[in-house]
């Protein structure tokens, strides 16, 4: 077997499909979802989904799969479209390694998903926004509807994309929700310079580097003193301490809220 | 006026230029090393050493190293093409087994041919093309529908088509073809359809297949005491990547793939011949003349489809005609290419499947080492220590590189039926979280496989290497980078940001008298010379 078939499971390359036929009219409803096609979309799905979306689609690196309304796939169509083709400008990858009938049993899986019971939220979104806004300070960091900083990840629909649970993880405890990719890195340059920031990107001869304070540099590794890997770090404070308990219930309720566009 | 003047010379200068289309008759691949000028196989020379032995760049001007130009192809499937070059012509197949003839002097196509795909094609990994093979007045390609297809040199213009195999049931022509006195081989992929592997040869002027080795034998025949039931129907054993020839025995060097279904061997117990074997065929009849294989039973998709060397080696005192193969396994080989015998070997990359190799050069096989219905964490991963992507020896460094990979997977053994024409795999691989492939490029001792330097990438190796007599070594990374290592050190001397993934392999040859260097990068192709 050949290269590109090693990730078999991972499905992490948005390739070609070679089992996709470009004339297949894709059906409305799923021909394929009869008890034992659901089975076989559940394994399907824990070999190449889980890792992303999580065993039970409560989401991870991957959107939060177990809600009544996918915002890239509200019909079954678009669903098998978005596991055949993948989403473009995003990490999701096209289902290469699964024919029509599986992508369609992979399709009847993740809508029974949504069928479970929506995750129950404590807490009070108002009083979150405003913690949010004020005692918080997150808007320091992060975008949310186009307003705030850049060094974190954008929050416009993280409810649409994490967990309740992975959330309240990410404010009380960020370094264990980390990106798989994300890095801090410390850099001294030639001249003594002392920066630390996230990477941005990183080859073998340069890394890309924006500090805390959203400035951005580039350096070739040759040039630098000195280039330090802080692994498991995270820029983000830990609010465990400074919200009370009640505050984060709030604060998270307030995070899982926040659709987008939805 | 003026640029109506400026054009009109340049096209006087061209057609100045160009030579006559090539011809490239068997006894210039034959002796190609005497015209470094050309890349005229798949790996530079029938032994596959894929090393240049023009010397204009070196670590003293490689800095000027520049493009001279790029070529972009009309495609968003991934590149692994390595071109040849002849007379000043580059032969490019392209994703599918299109072909591309292009102007070595401007990058400018001179003919195309186009493969037009038919429904229901099947293959596991994308229609990718390593390339084309030359001889007299033709170009051959292997297709993703799994034809032979010969073009005419001057216009690529088909002289013959042959069906290899049905498409539909998952046979596909990923590697390019090796031409041979007056034969064309060719090997076929579809590992993980449950085919059964073989490889072909076609005359070269007609396209009639003249022979065929089947790479998991049939009933009655020696080796099917190696599969349980029936099981070597199944049992895959392709041959995607170009082997290697040996113009004086007249013999044919090429490894085989893995045996399937790939993670699951409780249906097919024993060791599975001819799978993840280098198999030595008589290159008029395709007999066997020897085989040696590499992972008995395999359990872990470890392809011996790697590029066989072949070198003067001298083992414990004694001079050998011998193959060096870097395998997928983690291990290297070298073996005397008369007999078989194996001669050496040892890990050039991170394992924990085996003790290490008795004399025989079986591994010996340590326990929790297969995939379990849990997962299993194993080293190297299914990508393995190394893959298709070639390896380079310099005879003037004496010195074997290979892209090599450490790397751990998680084994996961599934059921699996066999349903035509479906994938046949039997469980799967998830990565190690946490602990991503690292890359490297690494110089061994051809003699012994001992680690001379490495040079590590910032992330997975799928790229593959050239030397040169300038003593560099050529390679390129996920993240784009191109780069030159000193041949002798590994120290890197040079280094330009393509803008996208390199998975393909470098050629070197000469354009105008200068020596470039070529290489596949995302969806084009980028040939760099000296500026000044």
């Amino acid at each position: 077997m050949r290269l590109a078939c090693m990730i078999f499971l991972i499905a992490l390359t948005a390739m070609a499909q070679p089992t996709t036929d470009p004339e297949y009219v894709i059906p409305k409803k799923n021909p394929f979802a009869t008890a034992a096609d659901l089975k076989n979309g559940q394994q399907l799905f824990m070999g190449q989904c889980a890792r992303c979306h999580g065993s039970k689609g409560e989401g991870g690196r991957g959107a939060v799969l177990a809600q009544p309304r996918l915002r890239h796939a509200p019909d079954d169509e678009s669903l098998f479209m978005v596991i055949r083709d993948g989403i473009k400008g995003t990490e999701m990858p096209a289902g290469y390694a699964v024919n029509t009938r599986e992508t369609w049993q992979l399709t009847a899986y993740v809508r029974s998903l949504g069928r479970m019971a929506p995750e129950t939220v404590a807490g009070d979104p108002k009083h979150g926004q405003e913690l949010y806004r004020i005692k918080g300070r997150c808007a320091q960091c992060h975008i949310n509807g186009g307003q705030g900083g850049s060094l974190g990840p954008e929050l416009t629909d993280i409810g649409a994309r994490r967990s309740a649970a992975h959330l309240r993880a990410a404010l009380l405890d960020p370094a264990s929700t980390l990106p798989e990719d994300f890095l801090q890195v410390r850099v001294v340059t030639e001249d003594s310079r002392n920066i630390t920031g996230v990477r941005l990107n990183e080859d073998t001869f340069s890394i890309q580097v924006r500090d805390l304070s959203g400035g951005i540099h580039s350096f070739l590794k040759d040039d630098l003193k000195e280039l330090q890997r802080d692994t498991g770090k995270s820029p983000m404070p830990s609010f465990r301490g400074t919200l009370s308990a009640s505050e984060v219930d709030d604060l998270v309720a307030y995070l899982v809220s926040l659709r987008g566009n939805q | 006026m003026k640029r109506t003047l400026t054009f009109s010379a340049a096209v006087s200068l061209l057609a100045a230029t160009l030579p006559l289309a090539a011809q490239v008759p068997y006894d210039r691949l034959r002796q190609s090393d005497a015209e470094p000028g050309n890349w005229l196989t798949y790996s530079g020379n029938y032994s596959s050493h894929r090393y240049s032995g023009l010397n204009q760049i070196t670590a003293a001007n490689v800095g000027h190293l520049r493009p001279a130009w790029v070529y972009q192809i009309n495609t968003t499937e991934r590149v692994e093409a390595s071109p040849l070059v002849a007379d000043g012509i580059m032969y490019l197949s392209e994703p599918g087994g299109s072909v591309t003839a292009l102007d070595t002097l401007t990058g400018r196509p001179l003919w195309k041919y186009t493969r037009t795909l038919p429904k229901g094609v099947r293959g596991c990994c994308g229609p990718v093309n390593r390339g084309v093979a030359i001889l007299n007045d033709t170009v051959y390609v292997g297709t993703y529908d799994a034809h032979l297809v010969a073009l005419d040199i001057k216009s690529g213009i088909v002289r013959w088509d042959s069906e290899v195999a049905d498409p539909k049931l998952g046979h596909s022509i990923t590697g390019a073809p090796l031409a041979i006195r007056d034969k064309i081989v060719v090997g076929m992929a579809g590992g993980e359809y449950g085919v059964r592997g073989f490889i072909d040869a076609y005359d070269a002027k007609t396209g009639k297949r003249a022979w065929r080795f089947w790479t998991v034998p049939a009933a009655g025949e020696p080796g099917i005491e190696t599969w349980a039931g029936d099981t070597a129907k199944t049992g895959s054993a392709t041959t995607w990547v170009t082997g290697s020839y040996d113009p004086d025995q007249n013999i044919v060097f090429w490894g085989t793939g893995n045996p399937g279904p790939d993670w699951n061997g409780d249906a097919r117990a024993g060791d599975n011949l001819y799978s993840d074997s280098l198999v030595a065929l008589d290159g008029d009849t395709g007999k066997l003349k020897w085989y040696f294989q590499f992972t008995p039973h395999d359990l872990h998709d470890w392809d011996a489809t790697e590029v066989p060397v072949l070198a003067d080696a001298t083992v414990r005192g004694e001079k050998h005609k011998v193959v060096l193969f870097g395998n997928r396994n983690a291990f290297y080989y070298v073996l005397d290419r008369t007999s078989g015998k194996f001669l050496t070997g040892r890990q050039f990359a991170k394992q924990s499947w085996a003790k290490g190799v008795d004399d025989s050069g079986r591994a010996v096989v340590l326990p929790g080492s297969s995939p379990t219905t849990e997962g299993a964490k194993i080293y190297p991963d299914l990508s393995g220590g190394t893959n298709w992507f070639s390896p380079s020896f310099s005879p003037r460094a004496n010195l074997f590189f290979v892209a090599a990979r450490d790397s751990a997977g998680i084994y996961l053994k599934g059921n699996v039926e066999y349903k035509p024409g479906a994938q046949f795999n039997g469980g799967g691989q998830s990565p190690v979280v946490g602990e991503p492939p690292i890359g490297f490029i690494r110089a061994l001792d051809p003699d012994t496989g001992e680690l001379k330097w490495e040079f590590r990438l910032h992330s997975d190796a799928n790229a593959g290497v050239l030397s040169t007599a300038g003593n560099l070594v050529f390679a390129g990374t996920n993240e784009g980078d191109f780069f030159a290592l000193d041949a002798l050190g590994g120290r890197a001397v040079w280094h330009f940001q393509t803008g996208a993934a390199i998975n393909a392999n470098p050629v070197s040859y000469l354009s105008g008298g200068k020596q470039h260097i070529a290489i596949a990068s995302g969806n084009s192709i980028f040939a760099f010379a000296l500026d000044e």
